[in-house]
This record gives structure tokens, C-alpha cells and sequence, in this order.
């Protein structure tokens, strides 16, 4: 199979445990997974956040300041950065009050993608398209 | 037969997912399956050697060195061991150190993986 596809999940707000960061760091592993593959060979993957997950994507998180450590934030922007396909749900977005200016996004890297806000339908779509789907 | 990869992030000890982890595995490369094994988050501090199994708690370095026997890729993150202050000289032998690509590449060559979440 030349083609992999992958759905990283985030179901998990993010501080209370590491899943959440652990996703998106798993996720933008892909950028360096072709020197362990043969040539042709790609690993293509979409980080989706669902149910409490949605939190991650808030804007202006003080990680660094509150615990020392890099925020779910700066990892995200990253993911964006190297052009990974971010999801999050729409309908949990609203369910939390959280509206699309309070989101961050990664346009002060220079990043092309952004959050993309969609219908937890899109995701499910994702989810039975991957090849594998990794819960976190 | 198939190849299996799993990535586990639950701790050794504190949940049964790495015990179930164990004899997961154990069954799949008894049956004649390729299995690769990824640890990261917590599940990392399995990597140490010299663990003491008392009865009370679950234990992870004899399994481990018995489907690292059976030819059992086993490879832990190298970032979350060192973080919780394992160093390659105190882990046990034959389990690789490694990065996230390392486990997506496994993906990548497996027909089944099980990805086990962490607390």
C-alpha cells in the first residue's frame, strides 16, 4: 500500500492528561515517517477534535507560564504549520459556547491550513475513510 | 498471517491495559503473527529494568523479555523515557528507543493496530 491513511482522534481536554498533546505530536510525526519507508510510500494523516478535545483549540493558552511546559496551543500551531488536515466539531464547539474568534489559528508562522470547523458528520467520514484510526 | 502493531500509553502499573498489552501480544506471535509493540506517555516507564514484582501490582519485564525472545519489536519513545528519568543504560536490552515516526511507520506495514490510550 503506497498510501496510509490515518485519523488521530482527541477526545480529551487537554493538561488534565497528556493524550491530547501526545495526539498532535503523533500526528505531525508524519513528516519525517518517509526515512523509514519505501520510496512512494506516505503516511497521510487528519487530527480530529471531538467532545472535550475541542478545548485544546482554544486561543491564548499560558502553559509556559502556568505549568512550564509548551502549550496544546504551540503544538497545534506546529500541526498546522507542516499542513496537517485539523478538524474540529462543530456541534461541540457549541456545545462548550465557544465561538470561531476564540479559536487559535497559526497565521503568525506563516501557516496555509487552518482549523477547520465542520459537522461531526465530516469526521465520522474521516474516521471510516482512515486506514487506521488512533483514539487519544 | 498478519502483522499486528500496538501502541500502548497506559502505565505498567495502575490500570491492567499494559498486563492485557502483554498477553495480547504473547497470543498473537504464538499464533504465528509479526507483532511490533509501541510505548509512549506512561506506558514508557516499562522500559525499566530491574522492576521487582511483588505480588500486589502487575509486572512488565518478564513478559517483555519473553516476546522480545519470541522476536517481538518492542520500541519505546525516547523523549517520554527520558522524561521520566530512564536512561538507555538502566532500560532493558533489545527494546528500541525511538520517535513517534518510528511507530507510524509500523502502522504503515501493519493489517491490524491497536492503539491502547493512557489514562
Amino acid at each position: 500500500m503506497a498510501h496510509t491513511k490515518l485519523a488521530f482522534i482527541s477526545q480529551r481536554p487537554p493538561y488534565k492528561s497528556e493524550n491530547p498533546k501526545l495526539a498532535i505530536t503523533h500526528t505531525i510525526a508524519y513528516q519525517i515517517v518517509e526515512i523509514l519507508l519505501d520510496e512512494g510510500e506516505t503516511v497521510v494523516p487528519t487530527l480530529c477534535f471531538i467532545g472535550e478535545g475541542v478545548l485544546g483549540c482554544l486561543k491564548d493558552q499560558k502553559a509556559m507560564e502556568n505549568y512550564g511546559m509548551t502549550s496544546t496551543e504551540t503544538h497545534l500551531k506546529n500541526a498546522l504549520l507542516v499542513d496537517v488536515d485539523v478538524l474540529v466539531c462543530k456541534e461541540d464547539l457549541e456545545r462548550f459556547g465557544i465561538t470561531e474568534d476564540k479559536l487559535l489559528d497559526a497565521e503568525d508562522m506563516g501557516a496555509d491550513k487552518r482549523l477547520q470547523i465542520v459537522p461531526f458528520e465530516s469526521i465520522q467520514k474521516e474516521i471510516e475513510s482512515a486506514n487506521h484510526v488512533l483514539f487519544f | 498471517m498478519g502483522t499486528l502493531t500496538i501502541g500502548i500509553f497506559s502505565s505498567l502499573i495502575g490500570s491492567m491495559s499494559f498486563d492485557f498489552t502483554m498477553k495480547l501480544a504473547e497470543a498473537a506471535v504464538n499464533k504465528g503473527h509479526k507483532v511490533n509493540l509501541w510505548f509512549s506517555g506512561n506506558a514508557t516507564s516499562a522500559a525499566k529494568n530491574n522492576q521487582k514484582h511483588l505480588k500486589d501490582y502487575s509486572t512488565g519485564e518478564k513478559p517483555l523479555k519473553a516476546l522480545l525472545e519470541k522476536g517481538v519489536e518492542i520500541c519505546t519513545c525516547e523523549a517520554c523515557t527520558s522524561a521520566r528519568g530512564i536512561q538507555k543504560t538502566d532500560a532493558i536490552e533489545k527494546i528500541q528507543w525511538n520517535a513517534m515516526h518510528w511507530y507510524l511507520a509500523k502502522i504503515h506495514h501493519s493489517d491490524r493496530v491497536l492503539h491502547i490510550g493512557g489514562e
